[in-house]
């Protein structure tokens, strides 16, 4: 049973420890990117080959046009426009009139915001526009709804929780329109894109 | 004069043996938030700035597309392309990949695919639409327009 007392220590030197986790967390930082996943949400009509060509007639008044030429310039309701973020309280006052101003929407619910571009045109400027056109529509939505801006958006990606469900259905008056339809539809009608030139 | 000479009795160095354990928190953090990139993006990416964005739910739900000017001009041209997974794809070949998208989902599932388009500020609309027209002839319907938040002031 005799031992050796001339043993060593038997501590393990832990001194290059914070170096190994050195090297660890630089291979981590260096090799990851961060997950970018959020954007402007857009739906996409069902296939033009399947759609019946029905000529639907939309009185001038409820349609909001924006058009956007191959030089990125914006025409808006037929006058030129330079900043873009003039298009968000325009379109709140379209929206919202009904029916008071003769030349423009009946009710929220038959308005309609028509975005045409052109085949030139950026994917900068067209987002800039449709993104002015959905921030109007969800801070109309968050003033219905009583909460803010952000939170609007939250309460949208996540509606199993009843109670966004609740604010959700407030806001975008579910069920309260024509046939029980939506009563505050965001209607963004993205048109094909004129050839260059246009 | 004494006085003068007396010196503080307390240690001079920090001690260190807590770093290990701080720079493991950092490691772990950004081991738990970042994700493995699974593709090599061959072409260029300046992603356009909103404000409104919209994050998406389910992640194993979302295809993505690169749209823009290639990396290799001498190889590819200067013209933006489209790229899936790892290839360049033409807009004809756009309802063929997404039935094969689609395949790899659940059957209940498949309608609620997602296609996030990583588009190059600088690509034209024509390019852009003519996917759209390809996605709507494949009926997959849901769409993103991956931007960065844009800092308010």
């Amino acid at each position: 049973m005799a031992r050796n007392k001339n043993r060593e220590d038997p501590q393990i030197n832990s001194s290059s420890m914070a170096d190994i986790a050195f090297l660890l967390l630089i291979f981590f930082l260096v090799t990851t990117t961060i997950a970018n996943d959020r954007g402007l949400f857009i739906p996409l009509p069902p296939d033009p080959d399947q759609m019946e060509d029905i000529d639907i007639k939309i009185p001038e008044r409820n349609l909001f046009k924006i058009q956007i030429n191959s030089a990125d310039k914006l025409l808006v309701e037929g006058e030129p426009l330079q900043d873009v973020n003039e298009i968000r309280p325009m379109i709140k006052e379209f929206v919202l009139n009904n029916g008071r101003d003769p030349e423009s929407s009946d009710s929220p619910e038959k308005a309609i915001v028509s975005l045409k571009t052109d085949r030139g045109t950026t994917q900068q400027k067209f987002i800039q526009v449709l993104d002015e056109i959905q921030g109007a529509y969800y801070d109309m939505y968050a003033d219905r709804a009583g909460v803010t801006n952000k939170r609007w958006r939250e309460l949208v990606d996540d509606l199993k929780d009843p109670e966004n469900k609740r604010l959700y259905d407030i806001g975008r008056g579910v069920g309260e329109g024509e046939d029980g339809k939506v009563a505050f539809p965001m209607q963004i009608s993205i048109a094909e894109p004129t050839k260059i030139g246009g | 004069m004494s006085k003068f000479k007396k010196k503080a009795n307390t240690k001079q160095e920090i001690p260190t043996s807590a770093l290990p354990d701080i720079i493991f928190m950092l490691l772990f953090f950004f081991m738990v938030t970042t994700v493995l990139r699974e593709v090599t993006i061959n072409v260029k990416q300046r992603i356009p700035e909103a404000s409104q964005l919209r994050k998406l739910e389910r992640k194993s739900l979302v295809s993505y597309l690169y749209v823009g000017e290639p990396k290799k001009t001498d190889q590819w041209g200067s013209e933006p392309r489209i790229q899936a997974n790892d290839v360049f794809i033409e807009p004809s070949d756009i309802v063929l990949w997404v039935t094969q998208e689609k395949d790899k989902l659940d059957e209940v599932e498949r309608d609620q695919l997602t296609i996030a388009m990583k588009v190059d500020e600088d690509v034209k609309r024509g390019l852009i639409s003519d996917i759209e027209l390809q996605l709507r002839k494949a009926n997959a319907r849901k769409l993103l327009y991956t931007t960065l938040q844009e800092v308010e002031e």
